[in-house]
């Protein structure tokens, strides 16, 4: 089963590499990672997605928790939560293709944010499913080069990850 | 505030923290350190002849005390001579600091002379790891290494410092600080009441119980309430191989030890078990066979300090987190207080069965080896040395046919009375440790239990104990194979012996022993045997090491059958299966 998973972690060098470490000491498996500073400093917030039955996530938790570095997370697949992506595409748009991928990204409510005589650059944001279904509405042939931020995730309501 | 240079600041850190004892070797990234160390007076700095037999020195001085073991070497191929020690530390869960010098932080990634990215090559293999940036971390960077390796599920913790931090020139303020709060690391303490009570419970009503006491009850210092508690109820306790002591092996409750090369009765016992109450163990494969074969009618109840251990190979009915000693002092308290017994009459019953097993194959009812030969037979070794040591000795062992002998015939009544490389198998381990053991335990015998392959592999160490007068006793059982190699490759590969004899090449040991200022003593008679080795262990104030050429035909029985067999599926002998 698909799982996002969030973690708060000192903000140390070396942390990002212990995680990704285990990851691959462990054969767990990763589907994307991203992390960044929150608005405190001195830690980061990591999302991953992964995949694994119960056992295996239980494990993969419980090993996150063993690093010295992990302070705290959440399994946010546990409970209701928002799923983002940030997907930036480069698409050929000549003569009437441009109609047709301004109508894809208008309907996947992405915004075109850079422009030549025969290329745009979309920006999508959504679930990770949102843009496969966006990048399979361009075609192909039209895709001349995707970069995806890999998922972020909250939890719903008033719970929070904080330390 | 005192002003110190970050070399200086690093030795004082390691005297506030009680350290008196460091195991390494010099070289250029370490030299300031080494300087300070030079300096001063309350810590010994041990010099060893490789940086492996610094780690294994200071994981027997762990093993044999409970302290950290501290290990200080170079960067680059000094790191990386440490890297063998550090796993080992971390498979056994061992308490360990090692420092290693690094190059000047201006030069880390410029492929510098004698650069390695230590705490990338060890990060797999270490609890934590620290890169120090400023000379006034030290302190803070000391306290933390040690609390991280010593607490909770113990483990090596690298701290990987480069030589400008350590510069003598520049002098910081000292401060080392008294409380540590680290908001991202609370070890476990007390076990959850609830989850206790269930234990107690199942317990009480268990019929043919057992109790599978491993590493962590040493590591805990848990033997005692361990103790206390299977007396109390007079179940039956089997100890891993890392537990060895845990439970007096001299206790008529000791069903021997378990797993792989565990004996008939341990085994079965498991196998047949209604309730298994797991304490500080951790199901390794060297212990649980086909995992879903293993015990089929048991409800387990698996105690231990670290979660990930609880449900990783075998899922556990009532996971109870916790230290050890508290969470069987309030089982035992809970036992003492409850009203309910055990069932007697099924007790009785069980211990029968158990008793019958024993009289059928167990090592310890009757030899289960060759007693009317010509050859000396390895078991018939560990059994002299156990009665010339009066069963107290400190053994040390290396890794292979040898070490299961010791393991299964040198019964340990305490705790800490039994060193080998457990989880990561690791050939060379035995030397070295002895001599950590011998400084720690000065006045206590001794003894490396090793092979004529293992010793090869730390030889050199021969060196250190001369040169710190370390009077530990080596017992080689020479049958000059790889012997547990061998032994596979009879049992699985048809009696292919790929590269696991050595062709007339072996060193003549006691002559290698005298060129280090040692004795060497070589048995090959059987009718020697006992006078030969009691000359030898007379020798109080020397090394001595003892060659012993045994049947070089033997095996180490029981021996599980793999794969796909179940914990009570064995090789009891070259031609018996159970």
């Amino acid at each position: 089963m698909r799982r996002i998973i969030s973690v708060l972690m000192e903000n140390e060098p070396g942390a990002l590499s212990r995680v990704v470490g285990l990851f691959s000491q462990r054969g767990y498996n990763i589907e994307s990672l991203t992390v960044a500073p929150t608005e405190d400093a001195t830690l980061s917030r990591l999302t991953l997605v992964t995949i694994g039955d119960d056992h295996k996530i239980e494990q993969i938790t419980k090993n996150l928790n063993k690093l010295i570095d992990v302070v705290k997370l959440v399994d946010l697949t546990e409970g209701s939560h928002i799923e983002r992506e940030l997907l930036l595409v480069k698409v050929r748009a000549n003569g009437a293709q441009r109609d047709e991928v301004k109508r894809s990204v208008d309907i996947f409510r992405g915004q075109i944010v850079d422009v030549t005589s025969s290329m745009y650059t979309v920006q999508v944001a959504g679930t990770g499913q949102k843009l496969d279904a966006f990048l399979q509405a361009l075609g192909e042939h039209t895709i001349m080069e995707v970069v995806r931020s890999g998922v972020s995730g909250i939890a719903r309501g008033e719970k929070v990850l904080s330390v | 505030m005192e002003l110190l240079s970050g070399g200086d600041m690093l030795v004082r850190a390691l005297q506030d923290e009680g350290v008196d004892l460091i195991f390494g070797y010099p070289g250029g990234s370490a030299l300031h350190i080494y300087d300070a160390i030079f300096r001063q007076k309350s810590i010994k700095h041990i010099l060893v002849r490789h940086e492996q037999g610094a780690t294994h020195a200071a994981d027997g001085y762990a093993r044999s005390t409970g302290k950290a073991g501290v290990v200080l070497v170079t960067s680059g191929p000094g790191a990386t001579n440490a890297i063998t020690g550090i796993a080992t530390a971390y498979m056994d869960s061992i308490p360990m600091v090692v420092i290693s010098g690094q190059v000047p932080s201006d030069k880390i990634g410029e492929d510098a002379f004698q650069e390695t990215d230590m705490v990338g090559c060890s990060r797999p293999i270490v609890k934590h790891s620290f890169l120090v940036k400023n000379a006034e971390d030290i302190p803070e960077i000391v306290k933390k290494a040690f609390y991280i390796a010593t607490t909770g599920r113990p483990g090596p913790v690298v701290i990987d410092v480069p030589k400008d931090v350590t510069n003598p020139a520049e002098r910081f303020p000292y401060r080392y600080p008294e409380k540590l709060r680290m908001r991202s690391y609370t070890p476990a303490g007390k076990g959850h009441s609830g989850q206790i009570r269930k234990a107690v419970a199942l317990l009480l009503s268990a019929r043919r119980p057992v109790i599978y006491a491993g590493g962590g009850v040493v590591q805990g210092e848990g033997s005692e309430l361990l103790t206390e508690l299977a007396r109390h109820l007079n179940y039956p306790v089997t100890n891993t191989l890392m537990g060895l002591g845990a439970f007096p092996g001299s206790d008529k409750r000791f069903l021997g030890m378990l797993g792989m090369h565990g004996t008939f009765e341990a085994n079965t016992a498991m196998h047949h078990a209604d309730v298994i109450l797991a304490v500080g163990a951790r199901f390794d494969d060297r212990v649980t066979n086909t995992p879903s074969k293993f015990c089929p009618g048991a409800k387990i109840i698996h105690i231990d300090v670290d979660p990930a251990s609880i449900s990783k190979t075998i899922v556990a009915d009532i996971p109870i987190v916790g230290t050890v000693q508290s969470v069987l002092a309030d089982m035992l308290e809970a036992f003492k207080s409850s009203d309910e017994q055990p069932d007697q009459s099924a007790i009785v019953d069980w211990w029968r069965q158990i008793d019958d097993w024993r009289e059928r194959h167990g090592l310890y009812t009757a030899p289960r080896y060759k007693t009317d030969g010509a050859m000396i037979m390895p078991q018939e070794v560990i059994r002299a040395v156990y009665d010339i040591t009066e069963g107290d000795a400190f053994v040390t062992s290396d890794v292979g046919q040898h070490q299961m002998f010791a393991a299964q015939y040198y019964h340990f009544d305490k705790p800490r009375r039994w060193i080998n490389s457990g989880g990561l198998g690791t050939m060379g381990f035995g030397l070295p440790s002895a001599l950590g053991v011998k400084i720690a335990h000065p006045d206590k015998e001794v003894v490396c239990v090793t092979g004529e392959g293992s010793i090869q592999m730390c030889i050199q160490e021969l060196s250190t104990a001369t040169q710190y007068h370390l009077p530990v006793k080596i017992l080689c059982l020479n049958n000059q194979a790889l012997g547990m190699v061998k032994q596979w490759q009879e049992m699985q590969y048809e009696g292919r012996l790929s590269n696991s004899v050595y062709e007339e090449s072996l060193p003549d040991f006691v002559k290698l022993a005298e060129a280090y200022g040692h004795l060497g003593v070589k048995i090959e008679r059987r009718e020697e045997l006992h006078t030969k080795l009691q000359e030898a262990f007379a020798h109080k104030d020397r090394t001595v090491f003892i060659d012993v050429y045994v049947d070089p035909s033997e095996h180490v029985y029981p021996m599980q059958v793999m794969p796909s067999g179940s914990m009570r599926d064995m090789w009891l002998s070259k031609t018996e299966r159970t």
